[in-house]
């Protein structure tokens, strides 16, 4: 049976998690092809509808990757970032979707191998989950009819 | 402004189950201040349904609108072109709007997805309190400005309950004596002597207890 591959999402800060997934190249440390990198200002800049298109649009899980608490290039938006991961598990609890598809995680530019780490890590437990319970949507039928 | 909260999800999914195609409604004003149904939640609540069908293995379509003011006829009749094509509305307005919505389309079910809470200032953000329950006879020049019925528990006219400490109700520590307040604000203002003042039963028929109520203005019909 083929292993099941999740496609993972990360919003990563171009100050900090960005610059450190393009370290972890540099230092040639392999890091798992299903984190699909898109690089925003800040981790601030990644809105709860963000999130949830990506997870709507066939994503297993997100992760959003700000600068370490205190570090922020804009003062607080990685405290931002995680107050809305943080609402959006709730919500996605709500609608029977597991929590832990969407995490916060924090790091500095110089942090190539806590990057490839969390990537790696992050991967493995998306696998372990198994593909988004959204994805039964792929056989979708019909549900009713517009009067 | 009017405040209002998203219900749980199973309510709302549980009132449009069976829908294949809905009319998801915010409104500009009020909801969209207090982050509870303008554009952005609409859209939230649009994708999170959208999954919660797709893990059934159900197709839903939603459709999104945002009204300028659900609560005003002129902006409700936007959505005459649509209505005939979908099952159902589900309004992210307060109660007024929900009701706009189910007067002008008699024969289109509307569910609300949200709970209209008070009316109330924000505090700071993401925190709002109630201050005004729209007695229709306005005692605030009495009080120095913070509201008695609103904002005391039991709505006492002349000083507070034996509850009061420490500046707090007797309901909860979180929750400011409205007779505190009043008082404070009465030292500062200089006019403590007017805080004895007996302020003399209150007539209920202007606020609810006179049952619904209409505001007609000749000069604007
Ligand atoms: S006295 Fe009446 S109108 Fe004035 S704030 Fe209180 S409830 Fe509202
Ligand atoms: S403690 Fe103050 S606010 Fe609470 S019920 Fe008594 S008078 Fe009203």
């Amino acid at each position: 049976m083929q292993r099941f591959e999740p496609t993972i999402v990360a919003f990563c800060c171009h100050y900090c998690a960005y610059t450190a997934a393009d370290m972890a190249g540099s230092m040639r440390l392999a890091y798992p092809p299903n984190v699909k990198i898109l690089r925003v200002p800040c981790s601030g800049k990644v809105d709860a509808i963000h999130i949830m298109k990506a997870l709507e649009k066939g994503a297993d899980g997100v992760l959003v990757a700000g600068c370490l608490e205190g570090d922020c290039h804009f003062k607080n938006g990685n405290v931002k970032a995680l107050q809305r991961v943080t609402y959006l598990q709730r919500f996605l609890e709500e609608i029977g979707i597991e929590p832990e598809r969407v995490q916060m995680v924090t790091m500095s530019a110089g942090m190539g191998s806590r990057f490839a780490k969390i990537a790696a890590e992050f991967t493995d437990t998306m696998r372990e989950l198994g593909p988004s319970p959204v994805k039964a949507g792929d056989r979708m039928e019909p549900c009713a009819k517009a009067s | 402004m009017i405040t209002a909260e998203r219900k749980p999800m199973d309510e709302i999914m549980e009132s449009i189950d069976g829908c294949g195609r809905i009319l998801l409604v915010g409104c500009n004003e009020c909801v969209t201040v207090c982050a509870a149904g303008g554009r952005k939640e609409v859209a939230l609540l649009a994708s999170a349904l959208q999954m919660a069908s797709m893990k059934k293995g159900r197709a839903l379509d939603v459709r999104e609108m945002t009204l300028e003011r659900q609560c005003d006829p002129e902006y409700v009749e936007e959505l005459a072109p649509h209505i005939g094509q979908v099952d159902a509305v589900l309004s992210m307005a307060c109660g007024c709007g929900v009701q706009e919505i189910a007067r002008r389309f008699k024969t289109t079910r509307v569910f609300p997805a949200l709970n209209t809470t008070f009316m109330g200032a924000s505090e700071g953000p993401g925190i709002w309190a109630e201050r005004c329950q729209g007695c229709g006879d306005c005692l605030l020049g009495l009080t120095g400005g913070i509201c008695p019925i609103a904002r005391c528990a039991k709505r006492l006219m002349n000083g507070p309950c034996g509850g009061s400490g420490n500046g707090k109700c007797e309901i909860s520590d979180d929750v400011d004596c409205a007779w505190h307040l009043i008082w404070e604000r009465m030292k500062e203002l200089g006019i403590e002597d007017r805080y004895e003042d007996v302020i003399s039963a209150k007539d209920w028929r202007t606020g609810r207890g006179g049952g619904p109520r209409r505001i007609v203005r000749e000069d604007l019909k």
